[in-house]
């Protein structure tokens, strides 16, 4: 039991530890200094020179905000068409698997360009190898670039003085893409293939077992997937079971380095912003708000899942191991908790065990994370999230001594204040919403094949789903039937929304702040940099959570787990 | 217009960086790690019977059972129940796998039989069960092979997988390493 423990704790101390210089090397490559991965220079410049981008042109707010939205309309295009297409591409599917409904082929092409990964199609018998590498696998990394390079502009931005230039998004779309996420996809690809993930191209692998059953084994090119999956925050699997199948995660040791994988960019970020802007304790005030509720939630996790399940407990039965069900022995029950809250925390997603399996107040924890999502958040836009809880409770401190605003030595005034406001009350809208049309049509028609748990479970369900969409996250209670023209359009249209507002916003606050006049601390300045205002944050992100969603919260898991 | 030139640009060269060339590389240097990059196989008389980490379904009283699976050990489709703990079907299948692990276990008390062989795993394949879960599983192998069951506790202790580097994570018996040694020992007698 204490093995168990052990790993959680050491596997989350040396994350922290190799993140913050990871986080200044970030901070490098956004400003372009020198950096030991110069090396990809002349790479860069070429694939610059043949898409004639002057990667020095100054952008705006705006005109970065629509280069951004101009590639990520490409790579929909690209990728709705292939999936829809996959069954007639004659190369890479030994498996002859045929194309995607369209309705599918829309969710899932939404899904990983927006860094979602919601799967509503089967990893092993819905994607052929082309679509697995050629949209799956590119789309890992370049919509992971995407929101790095936004949260990029967002720092220029901060410590811009009367200029509106955040820099140029093409340049730091494609360093994020190739200085920060493959050297580090290509070393955890290694570690991974070393300890059994495969990377084939042999198709169904026909095996007779022990006991003389016929029986054939999905492989694939899975090990360079699971990297940029895990790194990138964004969780799709190879695998219709995600990190729980064995060849996604073969052991304790894979587990621990895909689990670091999840949290090392997000929290890298976190120091990236003290060292670009020169903030350094700021930054570890920002570090600290994020790892106490997030210490939180994996003490409640760890607790309740290593507890097992009471009712089973009645039965009789021996639950030293905790709750097991829907997990693997390999990880055990604290691992596995422990990840699920590494992986709702930072909108990546992917699982080594179900989710609908576990406890009651284990998913409401996995619901409240997904709904705050800024505990180091999704690579690039967790922090972004975070900025803009931090404009809110700047606000709010400010009209309580009753003086303007500042933040950085910039005003934040009403038309800042008024964007964060939206995107903050963008997520309530897209969750609550679209869960209260579902529950409307379950009620209405308890036939419909959505839930496999009856119940206030079954709620949970639904309202995980859309939380899930919202916070670009991707994980979900697997039970859910989503793959219908309700489910893939409705959360397919959550999922971009969820996506490009909090996105837009933020950048554009960033932008007006960018332009505005310095103006130096004063006595009356409410300092960041202390204890007032770390509380006031964490204040601020408690409260905009519970208010917006305790009573959800309520009808779902805590009302299941007030039935023991 | 210069703005699609741009970003056509940048998408094909990407794709070709991360779709093509990326996976290829691993897949060039998993080359160099054939067992690995395969998933170790496992061949018995130049057939392959399975892969180590992908577990197998094992009914038959003279070997060591794995854990329940909701796909019944289809590794072509992996998957859990995803039953809610609270859900009186899965409460029921529960109570139901205690019921026949017991008749086909006589001797067993309830309160030996640990979790994870009554619930369904994540994956539906997974290769492991815990420790006591192969313990238990002992007087009934010996009896339908006729070896002794301190023999088989022998073969049992030699397969736990420790925790990694002996301090982090659960212990473990893989099982399809148990059997494979199962059916040796056998074979010598």
């Amino acid at each position: 039991m204490n093995t168990d423990l052990f790993g959680i704790i050491f596997g989350f101390l040396i994350t922290v530890v190799l993140a913050v210089p990871f986080g200044k090397y970030i901070s490098k490559v956004f400003k372009g200094e020198k950096v030991w991965t110069d090396f990809f220079a002349p790479l860069e410049n070429f694939i610059f020179k043949i898409s004639g981008i002057d990667p020095n042109e100054d952008m705006d707010w705006k005109k970065s905000m629509k280069a951004m939205l101009l590639l990520n309309v490409v790579f929909f295009i690209w990728s709705f068409a292939v999936l829809l297409l996959q069954g007639v591409i004659p190369i890479l599917n030994p498996a002859k698997i045929a194309g995607m409904e369209p309705s599918l082929a829309f969710h899932s092409a939404v899904s990983f360009v927006t860094n979602t990964n919601m799967q509503a199609y089967f990893g092993e018998t819905g994607a052929t190898y082309f679509s697995q590498m050629l949209v799956f696998t590119f789309l890992q990394f370049v919509s992971a670039g995407t929101g790095i390079a936004a949260l990029a502009l967002i720092f220029k931005g901060l410590t811009q003085r009367q200029a509106s230039n955040l820099g140029n998004f093409y340049n730091l779309f494609l360093k994020s893409c190739t200085r920060i996420l493959l050297p580090l996809a290509f070393v955890v690809s290694i570690i991974l293939l070393l300890n059994g993930m495969p990377q084939t191209f042999k198709g169904l692998q026909h095996t007779i077992t022990l006991q003389g059953d016929t029986v054939n084994v999905a492989t694939g090119p899975v090990a360079s997937m699971i990297s940029i999956k895990q790194l990138g925050t964004n969780g799709g699997g190879y695998f219709g079971t995600n990190s729980a199948h064995p060849f996604e995660n073969p052991n304790y040791l894979t587990n621990m380095v895909e689990n670091f994988s999840i949290l090392f960019i997000p929290i890298a970020l976190v120091f990236t912003f003290g060292y670009y802007l020169n903030r350094k304790k700021l930054a570890w005030i920002f570090f600290g708000i994020m790892t106490v509720l997030f210490i939180t939630f994996v003490a409640i996790n760890v607790h309740y899942e290593t507890a097992g399940n009471p009712l089973i407990s009645k039965m009789g039965i021996n639950q030293s191991l905790g709750n097991m069900e829907g997990k693997e022995v390999r990880f055990g029950a604290a691992a596995s908790a422990y990840w699920g809250v590494s992986t709702t925390s930072t909108s990546n997603g992917s699982v080594d065990s179900m989710h609908d399996s576990q406890m009651p107040l284990s998913g409401g924890v996995y619901l409240l994370d997904m709904m705050i999502n800024a505990l180091y958040g999704g690579v690039g836009v967790g922090f972004i999230n975070f900025f803009v809880y931090i404009i809110i409770a700047i606000f709010i401190s400010g009209l309580m001594v009753g003086r303007t605003p500042e933040f950085l030595g910039k005003k934040i005034e009403a038309r800042e204040v008024k964007i964060a406001a939206l995107v903050l009350l963008v997520t309530p809208f897209l969750v609550l919403v679209p869960t209260a049309i579902a529950s409307y049509a379950v009620t209405k028609n308890p036939n419909l094949p959505w839930l496999n748990n009856p119940s206030f479970h079954g709620f949970s369900a639904m309202l995980y789903q859309f939380a899930s969409c919202n916070a670009n996250n991707g994980s979900n209670f697997a039970g859910l039937g989503i793959n219908n023209y309700f489910w893939n359009i409705l959360g397919g249209v959550v999922i971009f929304l969820g996506r490009f507002i909090p996105i837009i916003g933020p950048v554009a606050i960033a932008g007006m702040m960018a332009e505005k006049k310095y103006i130096p601390e004063s006595v009356g300045t409410l300092k960041a940099e202390s204890y007032t205002f770390a509380f006031m944050v964490l204040g601020i992100i408690i409260i905009v959570s519970a208010l917006n969603f305790f009573p959800a919260l309520a009808l779902g898991p805590i009302a299941e787990h007030l039935t023991f | 217009m210069k703005s699609l030139r741009n970003v056509l640009g940048l998408h094909f060269t990407t794709l070709i960086m991360f779709g093509l060339l990326f996976p290829l590389i691993i897949w060039g240097i998993g080359q160099l790690f054939p067992r690995q990059s395969n998933g170790f196989p496992i061949y018995k008389d130049g057939k392959l019977i399975g892969f180590a980490n992908i577990g197998q379904k094992f009914t038959e009283n003279k070997y060591f059972w794995g854990r329940p699976s909701a796909v019944d050990y289809n590794a072509a489709a992996s998957g859990g129940s995803n039953m809610g703990p609270t859900n009186p079907a899965y409460l029921s299948t529960v109570e139901q796998r205690i019921k026949d692990f017991m008749k086909r276990n006589p001797g067993i008390k309830r309160s030996q039989i640990p979790s994870d062989l009554v619930t369904a795993s994540g994956s539906g394949i997974d290769p492991d069960i815990s420790v006591q879960g192969a313990l238990i599983q002992i007087p009934r192998v010996a009896k339908a092979r006729g070896i002794s069951q301190d023999e088989l506790k022998k073969l049992v202790e030699e397969h736990i997988g420790k925790p990694l580097f002996g301090m982090f994570g659960p212990e473990r018996v893989n099982v399809l390493k148990l059997n494979l040694a199962l059916d040796n020992l056998s074979k010598k007698d």
